[in-house]
């Protein structure tokens, strides 16, 4: 009696803390929130979004050219690394060999796992060495290589998931492999592919790393894609990191105007993806 | 006669139509082609350049590079080992914290918690796991590094500062901070990969530990956890590589210092932090060939953890099948 006693107090026991640790780890979230809701709703304003940033110390101004810096960049990212990744993918569901597969994929996981600093210094020796100045192109191009294994994986992954009687539908009533391609595949795929080039996009609008030395920063509004551009993630890094109470203020801002974007894209991938799921039941 | 020439027309043009669409085959085929394989090759040119632009440094350390402990610019003596003892051990740190929570909170998901409930919770985890590290590390700076100066550092140096490890002044900056905040960034991966291989275990495995009289406890802990071991161990060493290759987070709060110091309360640097912080301002082509080794070095090491990671979990999901 005494044993089973033991055992049931160490079964509660053990089980409570498994609960403790997942209030703990999911509250985090709302910590995290919390914090940049308080903060950074103060310091929001108008002049955030319409103004320039002003010289360090002087109190106002604001970030507008890191906004558009932000979705210029991740613009050029997206340009390249959607149509590397839809292609690519599509070449390793449909056309491609085993091995040859295999290779792409294990490569592409290996791209996935380089850290995002690495990244950043493979776009400075190809674009910013060449051309002798940091621009948005090189951070457009770091950015487009962390995206391309996402793309990737997740056009492979939701093609393969097509029944093959759709195929072979097509191909039987004489339809060419590319139109097959093109009007059954693709289309009975599209929410999965989606879904894969939001959260790419989404993982890639956040990275400060691979920006710091490829589209650096700018105080002022860029006039071409070659030339050094401000970006909401290290305009956030640089007025975090300094001394003044007001750069401290406008990082706050930054952080939730960058949190809730990046939040949207997260969460309308996912719905996205509900979607397509119900709708294929119903 | 007549059909035939009725019939006859067409049949060119459908050839022709035919083969446009055949010879678009072989051009799809060969455009698709071309993107897959850039990202095989974009993958080579990376380690390549890497390789090229560490030229300089390599050619005047070669393997005393990571074991240099001075890292001096001015006289361009370069050794990568207080960086590499940085790196390993806030990840190391991290991953004392992230593991047990993270393992705790995957049990609780996959054996306890109602499947909504269940999946409602992976959800706000896996955003977590979206938020930028530059948002975590501003955070860090404003709420974390203060508490950690004025409450949880005075307080470890008081209960265990007989140990080398908690020793000297309280900065809130250090090697403890970066792992705590590093902590927050790997759990979500140990959760949902860990979840994921709790759930592949087949209910035939808690059935028959609970019809033998086992507890709920015994039967997830000696049964269904070691069934799912791999896969564990595999979100562990994913983890661990995101802590290793995670860079702006660490480097708002690592304090910036070149030694190499047993108290964890200490200033100290990592890999990325020291990349993050001084490529820019690197100028000579030693300092920054080896900037770029740094990389390199980090780059060997994720990959080999990444790799490790990988198999585990492909060994894991391989096994069971999922019940639910």
């Amino acid at each position: 009696m005494d044993q089973i006693a033991r055992r049931n107090i160490v079964n509660n026991v053990m089980l409570t803390i498994t609960g403790i640790c997942t209030v703990l780890t999911v509250s985090i979230l709302f910590v995290v929130l919390g914090f940049l809701v308080v903060n950074g709703w103060r310091s929001l304003n108008w002049d955030f979004f319409t103004k320039l940033p002003l010289s360090a110390g002087e109190t106002g101004g604001g970030m507008a050219n890191a906004i558009v810096g932000s979705g210029i960049v991740i613009s050029i990212a997206a340009a390249i690394g959607i149509p590397v990744g839809f292609l690519g993918g599509i070449y390793l569901a449909e056309f491609s060999g085993k091995t040859f597969a295999m290779l792409v994929r294990y490569t592409a996981d290996l791209l996935n796992g380089v850290p995002s600093i690495v990244i950043g210094i493979f776009a400075w020796t190809v674009i910013v060495v060449p051309m002798h100045h940091f621009s948005a192109w090189a951070g457009g191009f770091a950015l487009s290589l962390m995206m391309i294994p996402i793309g990737l994986r997740a056009t492979e992954q939701f093609l393969r998931g097509v029944p093959n009687s759709l195929r072979e539908g097509s191909l039987a009533l004489g339809a060419s492999k590319t139109r097959t391609i093109l009007s059954v595949i693709v289309p009975a795929a599209k929410q999965g592919i989606l879904t894969g080039m939001i959260l790419g996009v989404a993982r890639v609008a956040g990275e400060t790393a691979p920006l710091l030395f490829t589209s650096f920063n700018n105080q002022f509004w860029a006039d071409k894609l070659g030339e050094p551009m401000a970006t909401l993630p290290v305009m956030i890094y640089t007025h975090a990191i300094s001394a003044y109470d007001d750069w401290h203020r406008q990082a706050w801002a930054a952080g939730l105007v960058l949190l809730v974007l990046v939040l949207i894209a997260n969460i309308a991938s996912r719905w996205v993806l509900s979607r397509g799921a119900s709708a294929q039941r119903g | 006669m007549g059909t035939a020439v009725v019939t006859a027309p067409p049949q060119p043009s459908t050839r022709k139509i035919t083969k446009i669409w055949r010879d678009a085959d072989q051009i799809a085929h060969l455009v698709t082609f071309i993107f897959a394989a850039s990202v095989f090759l974009v993958t080579v040119f990376l380690v390549y350049e890497l390789w090229i632009h560490s030229g300089p440094s390599r050619a005047k350390f070669g393997f005393h590079f990571l074991t240099g402990k001075t890292w001096d610019p001015v006289a361009e003596q370069f050794g990568a080992l207080p960086f590499i003892y940085g790196t390993v051990l806030t990840s190391f740190l991290a991953l004392l914290i992230s593991v047990p929570l993270g393992v705790g909170a995957a049990i609780f998901l996959a054996e306890l918690a109602p499947p909504k409930l269940s999946n409602v919770c992976t959800f706000l985890v896996e955003l977590l796991a979206a938020v930028p590290s530059v948002i975590l590390g501003l955070l860090a700076i404003f709420t974390l590094v203060p508490v950690m100066r004025q409450y949880v550092e005075p307080f470890l140096k008081k209960a265990l500062g007989f140990l080398p490890f908690f020793q000297g002044p309280a900065y809130g900056v250090g090697y403890l901070t970066a792992g705590i905040a590093l902590a927050i960034m790997t759990f979500p991966f140990v959760i949902s990969i860990s979840r994921e291989s709790l759930l592949a275990v087949p209910r035939e495995q808690r059935e028959a530990a609970l019809a033998l009289g086992a507890t709920k406890w015994e039967s997830t802990w000696q049964v269904v956890v070691p069934y799912a071991r791999l896969g564990i161990i595999g979100s562990i060493f994913l983890a661990l590589a995101r802590a290793l290759g995670e860079t702006m987070a660490v480097t708002m709060v690592i304090g910036n210092d070149t030694g190499i110091h047993a108290s964890l309360l200490s200033p100290g640097y990592t890999i990325a932090a020291v990349i993050a912080n001084e490529f820019t301002e690197a100028t000579g082509d030693v300092y920054l060939s080896a900037l770029v080794e740094l990389g390199l070095v980090l780059f060997a090491l994720t990959m080999v953890i990444n790799a490790a990671a990988q198999l585990l979990i492909i060994a894991t999901t391989r096994k069971g099948s999922r019940q639910d």
